[in-house]
This record gives structure tokens, sequence and C-alpha cells, in this order.
């Protein structure tokens, strides 16, 4: 009995890239849905991390987030992924208003050895339960959207990365004095990704 | 900008007395043991443990906002950041586009997504007979739209407006080749030094020879800038002259602080400033308001940074005292200045030596021009200076290059014998139009030192 608990809590990179690369995908759903990038009846309900989670039905949004998190899991297990920032950006005016930021930091003994760490799936769930939470209920307090957006998800990767032919270098595309809000974070025992939401402050006056 | 900042920027983190972090063991023959000290501590209290006490305000939440951009922008040398190709798809508008547009004026209309930039020159030309030479400047396009270029004795023009080439001049073996063609202002009268240290002025429409500035320099003229009714020749004697050209004895100041030859000279657009650039690897700024024909004139900053000659010189349209400058194969920089203080404000490596550099005037981004290995032409986006574009077909170094008086299309000349188009800095249609506010820049609310 004692075995068998200790074998089911081990976690190894691989699994750890998998459960990485599968909150990003549905925390970059949850944000599309919860901050109105895309209309509202383009989502369908799933269940996942015990609450019920909404997932783009549109195909293009689809494969351009499976194709993000199979690339994001290929570095995640390189341990070459810094960080993930999903821009959310003005139609009109390219303007950006909001940076979803998850910062990733990796174990590098378990990439460079291949050893594994322990720690239960129930407990990661419940720290990626507490993300999505939050994400759901920043509306509150994230300024509203009142304009037709576009997004794009960015990634930080060691320099040595090779480029993907699919891939560009980019601009950090920053907000000029962001108002920021620290969500959260969760850690599978080799990747710890912390989450921060930064907005365009419009109260923000010049002295 | 470079490695010293950015450990500095580093160390910034840990300066807070909670996050104490354990000294590294940095031990001399003077101070054997040093693990008694805190130094991140002691800097921390102090600097800012003090300013925190004194003036609890300044510890406030916007600077340390301000503090984690700072680390964010930094950390682009660092880091790699990228994106797909492919964008994701854009969201299918349920309220029309009308509607947006009347709640948020103008701004919609002014939107300018992504521009394309071509890759391959729009239109290549013969430039048989163009000298291949670093320290010369052959190709200027004019305010009329005529562009001008020297090839071997002979100085063309080509009419932008309707492709047709005329000839200017032809000169003799022993004035020519012609080494420095400058329009004026008016886009109507051109300058021409030669290699016989003469510089000729002529009139473009009537094609005649106004008048002919002698006894400056002593030999060849290879760089030329107008400043209104002023023609400020650089030769490769190391002088700089300022030279009146409405008055028969025409030179009004000379500026001495070259020991080779002039290969880089530009007025800054308020006409305050002149830079000029040298083989001798300087960079001098001069001041009009300063200068004076009675006394040898005095630059009011030179700057030895560069390793290798300085040639290619822009200075930029949207911010007065900004100056970029490249340095020639020994060196591969480009370098930003601000000219009022002399301060280098940012050096990039190109890895090939810079031929010459252009503003975009509606954007802020860069274009530089290079030799071997590329012999490309790189766009950089201004103040990140990451590379947007690389612009290849040249065979040999891209030794000139001339904006449009629109300020879309560049022509590049270089040692393969080609005069290129590139339509890089976009179309005129966007350009015809207002350019769109530009957004407040990151810390534009503070007092920057430039």
């Amino acid at each position: 009995m004692a075995s068998r608990t200790a074998t089911k809590d081990i976690i190894t990179l691989r699994g750890s890239a998998a459960i990485v690369s599968e909150f990003f995908g549905y925390a970059a759903n949850s944000i599309l849905y919860n901050r109105g990038v895309y209309p509202e009846e383009s989502f369908g309900k799933v269940k996942k991390y015990g609450l019920p989670m909404l997932l783009t039905q549109d195909e293009g949004v689809k494969s351009f987030i499976a194709n993000l998190t199979a690339q994001l899991s290929e570095w995640l297990e390189t341990g070459k992924l810094q960080r993930v920032v999903l821009v959310i950006m003005s139609k009109a005016t390219n303007e950006v208003l909001e940076r979803w930021n998850f910062s990733i930091e990796t174990d590098g003994e378990v990439v460079e050895n291949g050893v594994s760490r322990e720690k239960s799936d129930k407990e990661i769930m419940r720290e990626i339960q507490a993300i999505m939470r939050q994400i759901a209920s920043s509306i509150t307090y994230l300024p509203c959207i009142d304009e037709p957006c576009v997004f794009d998800v960015l990634a930080y990767t060691d320099t040595d990365v090779a480029v993907p032919f699919t891939w560009i270098e980019s601009d950090p595309k920053l907000i000029a004095n962001p108002q920021m809000v620290k969500l959260h974070s969760f850690d599978t025992k080799i990747h710890k990704v912390d989450t921060l939401v930064s907005y365009k402050n419009d109260e923000w006056d010049e002295d | 900008m470079d490695a010293g900042s950015l450990t500095s920027s580093n160390k910034y983190q840990s300066k807070c007395p909670d996050q104490r972090r354990t000294v590294r063991e940095n031990l001399d023959r003077f101070i054997p043991n040093r693990s008694a000290m805190d130094f991140d501590y002691a800097h921390y209290m102090l600097t800012e443990g003090r300013k925190g006490k004194e003036n609890p305000a300044a510890s406030s939440p916007s600077k340390e906002a301000y503090r984690k951009q700072m680390a964010e922008t930094l950390n682009i040398n660092r880091t790699r950041i990228l994106a797909f190709k492919n964008k994701p798809p854009t969201p299918v508008e349920l309220i029309p586009q009308e509607f947006y547009s009347a709640s948020i004026p103008q701004q919609s209309k002014a939107s300018k997504p992504r521009r394309h930039i071509p890759q391959t020159s729009e239109r290549t030309l013969d430039a048989p007979d163009l000298v291949d030479d670093y320290y010369l400047n052959l190709l200027d396009w004019g305010s009329s739209n005529v562009l001008a270029i020297a090839l071997g004795g002979t100085v063309y023009l080509w009419d932008a407006s309707d492709g047709s080439t005329s000839e200017l001049v032809t000169l003799e073996d022993e004035t020519g080749p012609v080494t420095s063609v400058s329009w004026a202002p008016d886009g109507r009268h051109i300058a021409i030094g030669l290699n016989n240290s003469d510089v000729q002025l002529w009139d473009s429409t009537a094609n005649r020879l106004l008048r002919t500035l002698k006894g400056g320099h002593a030999s060849r003229v290879g760089s030329l800038a107008w400043n209104n009714h002023v023609l400020t020749t650089g030769g490769m004697d190391g002088k700089i002259i300022n030279n009146d050209v409405r008055v028969r004895s025409h030179i009004v100041e000379t500026y001495r602080g070259h020991r080779q030859e002039v290969c880089g000279l530009k007025w800054s657009a308020s006409g305050q400033q002149l830079a000029s650039g040298g083989n001798d690897n300087l960079l001098h700024i001069w001041d009009r308001s300063s200068a004076s024909s009675n006394s040898p004139t005095q630059w009011l900053h030179r700057m030895e940074d560069h390793t290798a000659a300085v040639k290619a010189l822009a200075w930029c349209p949207f911010q007065g005292n900004l100056l970029a400058s490249g340095g020639g194969g020994g060196d591969r920089c480009i370098k930003f200045w601000n000219t009022h203080t002399g301060a280098c404000l940012n050096s990039v490596d190109t890895g090939s030596q810079v031929c010459a550099l252009l503003w975009n005037k509606n954007e802020r981004e860069l274009l530089s021009s290079h030799g071997f290995t590329q012999n490309q032409l790189t766009l950089w986006k201004y103040p990140s200076m990451v590379k947007m574009a690389e612009l290849t077909g040249h065979t040999s170094r891209v030794l000139f290059m001339a904006q449009s008086p629109d300020g879309c299309t560049v022509a590049s000349a270089a040692g393969d014998e080609t005069l290129r188009f590139w339509n890089v800095f976009g179309t005129p249609e966007v350009a015809a139009k207002p350019a769109p506010k530009a957004h407040p820049e990151p810390f534009a609310h503070l007092n920057r030192i430039r």
C-alpha cells in the first residue's frame, strides 16, 4: 500500500512538462474567454482541475493553442523556457492592454541528470485550480476591455534555443506604467510557474 | 546598456534586507575574510533603506514597477523572445466597426498592423564604373525627387518621378573622378566634390556650372553637407570648411580636428550641430553658434569610441540631439549619442562594417548598410535594436544609401556596380496619412539624462 502511493506521487520531467503545457492551454482559453477576446458563444464547457473550464471551439484558435502547447512542452522538457506571456492588444491600434505573464523556473538538476521528484497530482491540481479561479475572478479588478482585441503569445527562451521554423523573434510588447497583480503560483517540483498579470493603467496621471 | 548595468540591475533585486543573500567568498591578500560583510545589505542600508525612511513615498509601488520593467527591458539581451509567425485568427466582430470608430475617434483609422517589408529590391539599375571606395559619398536623393549618382568622372541624374536618366556633367581626367555629390536643400542646385580638391556648384535644371570653390582643401573632397546657403566640405586633408556659396570669399569657417580623411559629414535638422566622422576613428560634434572665422574652432564633443573609420552618420528625425554613427570594418558597431552631453547611449555590434545609416522618417526604425560577409541592409527597431529585416541582394559592400523625399524608398549603391531601390520604410499611401500618434514610450514620465 505504501509503495503504491509512493510510485503514484513520483513526477518525471516529461510528466511535469505535460502538466505545465496543458496548464498553459487551459489558462490561455480561460483568459480569452474571461477577457472577451473571442465571443462567448465560441467556447464550450468541459470539466478540468475540478472546475468547469471553457475551451474554444473556433478551429483557428484551437489549432493555434494546440501548436503552442506542443512547442512549449518540447521546450519545457529541455528546461529552456523561461517565461510565457499572453499579450492582449487592441485590434485597432495594436496597443498592448494586458500581459499575462507566466514565469517558469526549472529545476536544472532534473533536466541534467534525469532524476525525478515527488509531489502528488492532487496537490498540483489544487494549486492550478487556485490560479484558474483567480483568472476567472480577474474581471473584477481588470479594466473593462471595450474594444475589439487580438492576442499573441510570446515565449522567452534561453538564447541558445534554435528558433523553430514557425516562430520568429519578437519585441517584448511591454506596457508603459503598468499596474501589476500577482496571482498564485504552482510548483510541480520540477517546474515552478509564477503568474502575474500587468495591465494598462488608465488612472495613472503624470505629476 | 552593457554588461555593467545588467549585473547591477540584478543585484538591485536582492537589495532587500529580508532576502539577504549570502555573499560569495571574494578574498584577497589584504582582506582575507569577508564573510562577516554583506555588501548587498550594507549597500541597501546606505542607499535604499535610508531613502525609504526619509521619504516613504519614494519606494512606492510605481518605483517597484519601474524596476521590474527595467529588468524586463534589459532582459532582451539575455533571452530570446519568440512568437508564432502565424497569428491567431482575429475575432469575428459582432458589432460593426462603425460603432467602434464612433466611440474611439480616429484611432481605428490610424491602425497600421504589421507592415510588410519586401525582402527583395523593387528595382535594380546598373551603375557601371561606380568607384568602390568606402571614403566617398557618391549618392544623394534631392528634395525634387531626383537621384544623383557619380560613376567615375560623370554625374548622372535619375528622375524618380518618371524614371528618366540624364547626364549632368563629365569631368576631365585631371579634375575627376567625382568624390562626392550633395543636393542643396532646394533640390535644384547640386554640389560636386572632386578628386583635385575643387568643389563645383551646378544648377541641375539649366545644366549649368555656377561656380567652382577652390583653394579650401589640399586634396580630394569626399564629403559634403548643406546647411541652408552654407556648404560644408570635408577633405582628405582632415579639414572641414564651411563655404558660404553666396559670397565671393566663400570660406567662412574651418574646423580642424581630424587628422585623416573626413568621410562622414551631416548637419542636424536644426542646423545647429554638425557631426563629422573621419578615417582617424574620430567622431566630432561641432556647434554652429560657437563657430567664428577669427579663431580656430573647437569641437563641442570628440568621441573616440569607434575603433575604425566613422563614415555612417544619421541624425534622428524625431529626437533632435540623437545621432547614430557606424564604424568601419574594424569596429562594426552602431553607436547612439546624445550630442548635447556627448554621452554614448547605446552600442550594438552588427558583425559587419557599417557603410551607411538612415532613419525611417515615419517610424522609430533605423536602416544600416553593410559589407562583408552578407552585404545586407538591416532594419532595426529603435530603441530596442531588434532586427526587423535583413535585405540581401547586393553582392559587394553596400557603400551608399539615400532616402527618397517622401521617406519611403531607399536607394543603395554597392561595390557590385548596381543601384537598388528598396521599399523598406513602407508604402507612400501609408506615409501620406498623418503618422499615428506615437504610443507613450516606456519611462516617458521620467526625466532622462540625455
